[in-house]
């Protein structure tokens, strides 16, 4: 990705949603049709930096979902790029009806950056938590969906909004996020997996927080058990990238989806539905919210109550690898 | 200022000729939201016969006044306009509700020329006006914002979010306008879900109300819409008082006639009493 270089130094001081911020403000910078929208969540969802550069081009309509998205729509009527921040829960819930009708419908040019994504307020309860924006959003028609890792890979993925047309949801998290990349040259690429650990014994698939602790559940499977994991960051939920799920099937016939979401409909449910219609069938897990709205606590505590954190991974992982199989003469030759 | 009276011929002619293609275009689709596309079809025919600054050949100018169609469903009532203004051809209104038609009952920006967003989920128009003039402002265009809302449809909580914005931020460029045909799916609308007094609450958002008694008269409307058009301080509002099916007798302020459809001989009926309605309109006028 071009323009975008930021320093190691910068990132230990930024949480995830502030690189969003300052990413924002160079787009900002170099392109007057951006704008921003957010209603009464200035500060929370750090799109409030572009207030504080360009006054005029920060909009805030208070705490008025509706309005916050219909107004997104209507200014992309008009040829600007409104960059819209809420929470994901109001983003893809309380004003999905405007989501939907006003904004993918019409397939306009409206970049959806939610924050507070998954369980990251954790303490907050399940009227801040959001574990269903994925499934929701990626039934949307003319929509992507994002979820990035860390911040730097939102700092990549932001930008990548801004250089596809029409609409696109990016979900992040709320305050830091465990950090996957130093910086944003590790080629990310919209729609195109980045694998972060070698393996041909399974692969992990995962996506926003998950990938950091997939990566790390890897080192240990291969260090404590000798099991070779592919880990894949499937960054882009929509457009999934098939091929690289198909060779996972192909390569390690077991595979593992972890999300900071309702295991229902989201990454785990994208990548079954590409499994199935491969007709390749493969040992398969998805790790995630288990359809049940969330206990209270700290982020970091609920993943690992319900078993995606690093050792909930490696629970799983074990599992499968213990899992028999068939023996299959022609899988070679099927693929 | 009242409308010059050849002006005035003209605008009631158009008006007329409006109504008979809605009644024709809900035969050719079948069946239709016939009631309140004859309320507003007044107020539709000023708009794009007088006061909008509209140029056909290029339906994407960007400095082009706006119109919000919120009240979605009466695409069977706006689409003619647009036809008979030269948008698309006539003939694809023959084509209403049909498979792969261009056009359908809630009309699609993507595929309609000259219309300025999709619309039929109620209460999104007012939001989408809302930032449309936001983008004006901060592009220094000085295009105006019209947006036809229904009655029964300012039940819708969104309407009231992008009201408190638009006085908020004195978008002047904004103008709503209110059919108020007192009529909506299940019943009379004070009686579904009480308005009134109407003209009070978005006085009390920060709105010029303008109360125009009338709203099938096309005098009254055209001093409406001049009077909003000067507001300079406040946002203005039009609520007009319009009748459900107006322009046809035996439908007229009925609410059973939201959505309706007409055989031959009630087609039929329907010419003989819109051209009864505007003779008497215009023996009264003139």
């Amino acid at each position: 990705m071009g323009g975008l270089n930021y320093t190691i130094l910068d990132t230990a001081k930024l949480s995830t949603a502030e690189l969003y911020g300052k990413t924002l403000c160079d787009l900002a910078e170099e392109h007057p049709e951006v704008v921003g929208l957010t209603a009464d969540l200035a500060k929370s969802t750090k799109i409030g930096v572009l207030g504080e550069k360009y006054p005029e081009r920060l909009i805030n309509v208070g705490i008025a979902e509706q309005n916050l998205l219909g107004a997104a729509a209507g200014m992309a009527l008009n040829g600007m790029v409104p960059f819209v921040s809420t929470f994901a829960v109001f983003m893809t819930m309380r004003a999905l009806d405007q989501v939907h009708t006003d904004i993918c419908y019409q397939n306009l040019n409206v970049k959806m950056i939610a924050t507070h994504g998954g369980l990251s307020f954790g303490q907050a309860g399940t009227t801040h938590h959001c574990t269903e924006d994925i499934s929701i959003m990626r039934s949307m028609a003319n929509c992507k969906v994002i979820i990035p890792a860390d911040g730097m890979e939102t700092a990549n993925a932001v930008q990548a909004a801004y250089e596809t047309p029409g609409p696109v949801y990016i979900r992040i998290n709320r305050g830091f996020d465990q950090k996957v990349y130093d910086n944003t040259e590790y080629g990310y690429e919209l729609g195109k997996a980045v694998q972060m650990h070698e393996g041909t014994d399974l692969t992990i698939i995962a996506c926003g927080s998950a990938v950091w602790s997939a990566r790390e559940a890897a080192k240990v499977l291969e260090s404590v058990d000798g099991v070779k994991a592919r880990v894949l960051n499937m960054h882009t939920i929509k457009p999934i990238d098939r091929e690289a799920i198909l060779k996972a099937v192909h390569d390690t016939r077991r595979i593992i989806t972890v999300e900071d979401h309702n295991v229902i409909g989201g990454l785990g449910s994208a990548v079954a539905e590409v499994m199935a219609e491969s007709g390749k069938a493969c040992a398969f897990k998805r790790l995630g919210v288990p359809d049940t709205f969330s206990i209270i606590g700290l982020h970091e505590d609920l993943m690992s109550h319900y078993g995606y954190d690093v050792n909930g991974i490696l629970a799983s992982a074990r599992e499968l690898m213990g899992a028999d199989f068939e023996e299959d003469d022609d899988w070679d030759d099927e693929i | 200022m009242p409308l010059q009276k050849e002006e005035y011929l003209r605008l009631e002619q158009k008006a007329r000729d409006l109504r008979k293609l809605i009644i024709n275009t809900v035969v050719w689709a079948g069946s239709g939201h016939v009631g309140g596309s004859l309320s507003a079809i007044d107020m539709l025919t000023l708009l794009y016969h007088k006061y909008m600054n509209i140029d056909v050949a290029n339906p994407e100018w960007e400095d082009r006044d706006r119109f919000i169609l919120s009240k979605g469903h009466i695409g069977v009532g706006f689409a003619p306009v647009l036809a008979d203004k030269g948008f698309f051809p006539m003939e694809w209104l023959e084509t209403f509700n049909h498979t792969h038609s261009q056009l359908g009952m809630h009309l699609d920006k993507n595929k309609v020329p000259g219309l300025d967003a999709s619309s039929g989920s109620l209460g999104h128009g007012l939001p989408l006006a809302f930032g449309l003039a936001m983008s004006a402002r901060l592009k220094k265009q000085n295009f105006r914002t019209f947006c036809l809302i229904g009655d029964g449809e300012s039940n819708e909580g969104s309407n009231w979010e992008a009201a408190m914005a638009i006085a908020h931020y004195k978008l002047t460029s904004v103008i709503p306008i209110i059919d108020r045909n007192n009529c909506m799916m299940d019943g009379r609308t004070e009686e579904v879900m009480g308005l009134e007094p109407l003209d009070k609450k978005w006085e009390a958002f920060g709105f010029r109300v303008i109360n125009v008694k009338d709203g099938n008269d096309l005098n009254q409307l055209s001093d409406a819409l001049e009077t909003a058009m000067d507001s300079e301080d406040k946002p203005s509002v039009i609520i007009m008082q319009t009748k459900k099916g107006c322009g046809v007798a035996h439908i007229t302020d009925d609410y059973r006639y939201h959505y309706a459809g007409f055989d031959g001989e009630k087609q039929e009926q329907c010419m003989r009493e819109i051209d009864e309605y505007h003779d008497q309109r215009i023996g009264a006028e003139v």
